[in-house]
């Protein structure tokens, strides 16, 4: 009975000693490009003529949607671990976005005029 | 016998799929604070420019019983700068789980302390801005915009808090006996914590403070 233990206890996958190891100069290029992109974000948030146009909501949600991304792949090392982890954040994520979404249209419809 | 002493340094606890159990719980917990912050983000968007009374985050309004004036409330310049600090401290923490990966005992305790700092630093600000908007006419029970925003950023504060308290333990075990890298897997979860916290902030910038 123990013996049969034993694979799953003291032999895991290859893929758990797998330890994720990124060196300091892909860590210095993510936190410039993440510094860019919120430099890019206050910038456009302060050009009245740019902040008033249609095309600024979707330019800041893309950029907050890249530092997002960036974050989520180098620092917490998505894009290099296990698939289970990015299935456990990932599918979630998914879900918690698609119901804001719903609702978001389903409020929009209904008039709230409550203070 | 050998075998479990010659892997009982490690401690590390592998499920069926050859994973860190813990590494699985701490995914599965950060899964389950999307839906948590989804919620509030939500409701704060589904309130949004519902208010019928001001202070209101991006447009001037005049109170018509008082002929009191309320400038936009949200300070995007503090605000900017807490974000930039909250995303430095995400790079000190990969710093401080690369520095115990390798055993360098020195800048493990520096950049855990420099992300301790800087979590604090956020803290401080996140402090002074609501201690400011209070004093400038807005609560939680005063209009939505009051409500939806103290709970949404109240509670983001409080994650941030829980990272700082997390992240003082683990400077305090690597002061009392150092920190090994067979810690490194402790270092990690914390790490994954910080950095879903430093996620949600960049939401909760973009959403709250700069989409007006």
């Amino acid at each position: 009975m123990h013996d049969d233990a034993t694979p799953f206890t003291h032999q895991p996958a290859v893929e758990a000693h797998h330890e994720v190891h990124i060196d300091w100069k892909t860590y210095r290029w993510v936190a410039l490009i993440l510094f860019v992109i919120t430099v890019a974000e206050v910038w456009a948030y302060y050009i009245p003529g740019f902040s008033a146009t249609r095309w600024f909501v979707p330019m800041i949600l893309i950029l907050g949607t890249v530092k997002f991304a960036i974050v989520v792949m180098f620092y917490m090392h998505l894009k290099y671990d296990a698939k289970l982890f990015r299935a456990l954040f990932v599918g979630p994520l998914t879900i918690a976005i698609c119901i804001l979404i719903a609702l978001m249209f389903l409020f929009a419809k209904m008039s709230i005029h409550t203070g | 016998m050998a075998t479990a002493v010659a892997h009982a340094p490690e401690h590390k606890h592998y499920t069926s799929t050859g994973l860190d159990n813990t590494k699985v719980a701490i995914w599965a917990f950060i899964g389950s604070e999307c839906f948590f912050f989804a919620s509030l983000i939500s409701t704060y968007l589904i309130y949004k420019g519902h208010s019928l009374v001001g202070p209101f985050p991006h447009e001037t309004w005049t109170d018509p019983a008082t002929g009191r004036l309320y400038q936009p409330i949200l300070n995007i310049p503090v605000t900017s700068f807490s974000a930039f600090v909250l995303l430095m401290s995400s790079l000190s923490m990969v710093l401080a789980h690369s520095a115990v990966l390798r055993g360098d005992k020195k800048y493990s305790k520096i950049w855990l302390l420099a992300t301790i700092v800087m979590g604090t630093m956020f803290l401080c600000m996140q402090a002074f801005e609501f201690t400011s908007f209070v004093h400038e006419g807005l609560t939680l029970q005063r209009n939505l915009f009051g409500s939806t925003f103290f709970v949404l950023t109240g509670f983001h504060g409080a994650h941030v808090a829980a990272g700082v308290l997390w992240l003082t333990t683990l400077l305090f075990i690597d002061i009392k006996r150092g920190l090994e890298p067979r810690d490194g897997i402790n270092v990690d979860v914390c790490a994954l914590y910080w950095h879903f916290v430093d996620v949600v902030w960049i939401a909760i910038f973009a959403l709250v403070y700069l989409i007006k």
